[in-house]
């Protein structure tokens, strides 16, 4: 090709995480020629290659080893379980791998053209890939979805050896004797349970007074408790201040308290939005003031043509979430009327049990003086759960006291993140609890708390 | 050039406001801040001050409008500053914006957009437009089960309700909002088919419908909810207000001198108030699902009267005022209340209510609890009365006062206890210095 010609498509989408890729798929699907454009080797972004998957699979395989210690007995079982880290992990990057694979197959399906390099804006909107073959793209619009960066926190340093992000604590080639994690948020929890599970000694330093900042805070305290009882350590309303590593051992730093020694510390305070190196200042795309592109409802960035959707964006970073803003932004482009429903996005962690929540907590209807009905049910008096050995938790359901609408659904127990999709799809049409009470669940299944749960909404739980 | 007048942010909690009168008319020539529009919100009155000294060239909206915070709602013309006014604008009788204005747009998680120019707007309809037209009330396409169990409870049909769910579903919370309309509009007719004794009317007989001000209707709700959820009781004494007085006529002087500020009756109250709350913490309390909440913080609703009736204010941390801080905070109040320029926050969240009925010359009343508290006081009318003293019969200032309170926390000796603390406090105001 010529050079300074730039190859033309109808959408250019810069990054193929969830919201790229899925904008992609969606945008090959109503006609458009699509150029996604993707600066790692394989696709997929943080969520499936160091996020949301991977952890998935080392969660998996460190609670069956936790399950296998701890409860078989109890099933009748004996067995001899060791631990292969290396396996795991082998097994976890096979398990990414057909994630990966399985995007870069999608998108030859969908005759997405695929420009492996850096993408960057210039101030003529277009977008030039810089890389191994470097090509220059131009679109009617302009996607960026470049997602985010694990957030650094002030007078700690990230060596991705003794101090480290989600990314490498991922792939601890040994089980570190001591781990302490900074920020108790569902990234915290989450890669905090694997390696507690896998044998380290787990301590949570938390600047809030709670965890799971945001989360409804009964559900969240719930969590506590249950993962102190698994041997995690929380210490909250801890400022950390610093990090001293010497000899390959940390000393974190905490105000007004004795320091922490470990021999691994993971930073996961937060994510910001990945806008370095993204031509954004040169191109004339606004930021607000906490870094994120400022876009309208549309998703139109301040430069005509320019869109921007996911987690460069104000919003809940998840990847559901990515994804919906991806589809919903080329159905508008496509002409079809599409909207993403923010308040309803749900949000899972997934320690053991899970912790799931979608709509309003408690608190945000107390602040805002909404009167509202509670029911409440445990897995405890629920007979699948009983036979699973899993009857930590509960379902609360929080429906408007007049016109007894679904206004929130916070479930702590097994399998809670799917659990939580009938909520979501009971409020989306606008449910009132007594809608979910009057539905038929099948017997016996973890599902039936969350029916009993909208019936004690109205005090008529039958198992309780 | 134009300026634009947006609605200003009213409150933590108030997205949206209705438009009340226009205190300026089209053409009017208008002085920077001076108010040109009352809005209302369920708190309370404010008003809208111009931004800029010109003249008033559009009234966006017309009194019962609801427009969000942020939105336009007048535009002034300040190169006019000086110029004679224009041939005024069409009135604000058929404002050409009101009628379609669109509805606050839906909350969003994302940031307001930039503003641009409509033009450089790609084609595209933006998905807020889908929502925006959302039709409110339509034909069922489809019915929730527990709107399907209320209609056959009631005899209703699908058709006759109209639908407003997601899809044009029907929602219970649909068939609740007919059912009480229709209930509504029963009551209603059965008063209005009540024959008039004998009377003979001039003329065709008319009603007038109005509707309610946010202000009302914020008041009606939270009055039946007091009276639907708590168990309310009220009880009665009388106060002997001659030492008060007494102490006023002593040191009246004096301290209007040092303070600057009248010495009125509310300060004893409101202290003796909290003297016998400390005594009586139930009645500092309220009920949370099935927990009571006792607080030891003492915020004391004191009523005030503004235009448009009674408002209550309160005064935060009332314990640790001085009387002459009480009698400033509540002269405050009032001057504000009068001018309509209470915030909604001042209005929020007092943990006891002291009325008084006593400005409008009420002997005796029952007031109603403010919900969630668990307690209101009604002060009243003075009223010179014979009473009987060590045998004697002697004419004494006297005032009834009233408490009513919730009696699912609160116990009748507990009550009585409470109104005679009161009572005792006030009779001899050295019981609250000492503290006796």
């Amino acid at each position: 090709m010529a050079e300074g010609a730039a190859r033309r498509h109808d959408v250019v989408i810069v990054g193929a995480g969830p919201g790229g890729y899925v904008a992609a798929i969606r945008g090959a699907q109503l006609g458009f020629d699509v150029g996604l454009v993707e600066k790692e080797p394989t696709l997929g972004g943080t969520c499936v290659r160091v996020g949301c998957i991977p952890s998935k699979a080392l969660l998996e395989s460190s609670f069956l080893y936790a399950e296998a210690r701890s409860s078989f007995a109890a099933h009748g079982l004996t067995a001899q379980v060791e631990l292969d880290l290396a396996a795991m992990h082998a097994r976890k990057e096979k398990v990414v791998k057909q994630n990966t694979d399985g995007v870069a197959f999608l998108m030859k399906k969908n005759g997405v053209t695929v420009y492996r390099g850096t993408g960057r804006l210039t101030a003529d909107r277009e977008v030039v890939v810089e890389g191994d073959e470097p090509v220059t793209l131009a679109a009617d619009h302009v996607v960026l979805a470049t997602g985010s960066v694990p957030a650094g926190l002030p007078g700690v340093e990230v060596d991705g050896e003794v101090v480290v992000t989600s990314t490498e604590a991922l792939s601890f080639p040994a089980v570190p004797p001591r781990l302490v994690v900074i920020g108790a948020g569902y990234i915290g929890l989450e890669l905090g349970s694997v390696w507690a599970r896998l044998g380290s000694q787990v301590t949570v330093l938390e600047y809030l007074d709670r965890v799971l900042p945001g989360m409804d805070l009964e559900t969240a305290k719930e969590a506590q408790k249950a993962l102190q009882k698994q041997g995690l350590t929380f210490r909250l309303g801890a400022k950390v201040t610093g990090v001293e590593v010497q000899g390959g051992v940390a000393r974190v730093l905490v105000e007004g308290s004795e320091p922490v020694e470990a021999d691994r510390v993971l930073v996961c305070v937060g994510r910001k939005p990945n806008t370095a190196g993204l031509g954004l200042e040169e191109a004339g795309v606004e930021l607000d003031e906490r870094g994120r592109v400022k876009v309208d409802i549309g998703f139109r960035t301040s430069v005509p043509g320019v869109y921007a959707i996911g987690d460069l964006v104000p919003g809940p970073m998840l990847a559901h979430k990515a994804e919906e803003d991806g589809v919903a932004l080329m159905e508008q482009l496509a002409g079809i009327p599409s909207e993403v429903h923010y308040d309803l996005v749900p949000g899972v962690v997934y320690t053991e049990p899970e912790v799931a929540t979608v709509g309003a907590s408690e608190e945000t209807l107390k602040e805002r003086g909404v009167p509202y009905k509670k029911g409440v049910f445990p897995f405890g008096a629920n007979g699948r759960a009983r036979a699973m050995g899993h009857t930590e938790g509960r379902v609360k359901v929080l429906a408007h006291a007049e016109t007894d609408r679904v206004l929130g659904v916070h479930v702590i127990g097994p399998r809670a993140g799917e659990l939580i999709a009938q909520a979501v799809l009971a409020m989306s049409f606008g449910a009132s609890s007594e809608d979910v009470a009057r539905t038929v669940f099948a017997h016996p299944t973890l599902s039936e708390v969350v029916k009993e749960a909208a019936l004690a909404v109205d005090g008529r739980a039958i198992h309780s | 050039m134009a300026t634009d007048v947006k609605v200003p942010a009213a409150g933590e909690s108030i997205s949206e406001v209705i438009i009340g009168s226009w205190l300026k008319s089209v053409g009017d020539r208008v002085a920077a801040d001076e108010p040109i529009v009352e809005v209302e919100t369920d708190k309370a009155t404010l008003e809208v001050p111009a931004p800029v000294a010109g003249v008033l060239t559009e009234q966006l909206y017309a009194p019962g409008d609801t427009v969000a915070v942020g939105a336009v709602v007048a535009r002034i013309d300040e190169t006019q500053a000086a110029a004679a006014a224009p041939e005024p604008a069409p009135p604000a009788e058929a404002p050409p914006a009101s009628a379609e204005a669109p509805p606050a747009p839906q909350p969003q998680a994302r940031t307001a957009a930039p503003e641009r120019a409509p033009a450089e707007r790609p084609e595209v309809q933006p998905a807020a437009a889908a929502v925006a037209e959302k039709p409110v009330g339509q034909k069922a396409t489809s019915v929730m089960p527990a709107a399907q169990r209320l209609l056959a409870e009631h005899g209703l049909s699908a058709d006759e309700v109209p639908a407003t769910g997601p899809g044009g579903r029907l929602l219970k919370e649909d068939v609740l909002r007919y059912l009480e309309e229709r209930e509504r509009r029963a009551a209603r007719s059965a008063v209005v088919e009540v024959p008039l004794s004998g009377a003979v009317l001039d003329g065709p007989r008319q009603e007038e419908r109005v509707r309610m001000s946010p202000l009302r209707r914020t008041i009606a709700e939270r009055l039946v909810r007091a009276q639907q959820t708590a168990a309310l009781l009220t009880t009665f004494n009388e106060v002997d207000m001659s030492a008060v007085i007494e102490l006023r006529k002593q040191y009246r002087d004096a301290f209007e001198q040092r303070y600057g500020v009248r010495l009125g009756f509310m300060s004893f109250f409101v202290k003796a108030v909290i003297d016998a709350l400390k005594l009586i913490p139930q009645l500092n309390a309220e009920i949370d699902g099935e927990d009571i909440v006792y607080k030891n913080y003492y915020d004391i609703g004191v009523a005030v009267s503004a235009k448009k009736g009674l408002v209550v204010p309160v005064l935060r941390d009332a314990d640790r005022m001085s009387f002459a801080e009480i009698e400033k905070a509540i002269a405050d109040f009032a001057q504000r209340a009068q001018a309509n320029k209470l915030t909604p926050e001042e209005l929020q969240g007092g943990t006891f209510t002291i009325s008084n009925g006593g400005v409008f010359g009420s002997l005796l009343s029952t007031p109603i609890v403010n919900p969630p508290q668990s307690g209101v006081l009604g002060m009243h009318a003075i009223q010179e009365r014979p009473v009987a003293v060590g045998g004697q019969v002697v004419v004494r200032p006297m005032m009834y006062v009233a408490l009513t309170y919730d009696h699912r926390i609160v116990d009748g000796r507990e009550a009585v206890t409470f109104l005679k603390r009161v009572k005792e406090a006030v009779e001899n105001p050295a019981r609250m210095l000492l503290e006796v």
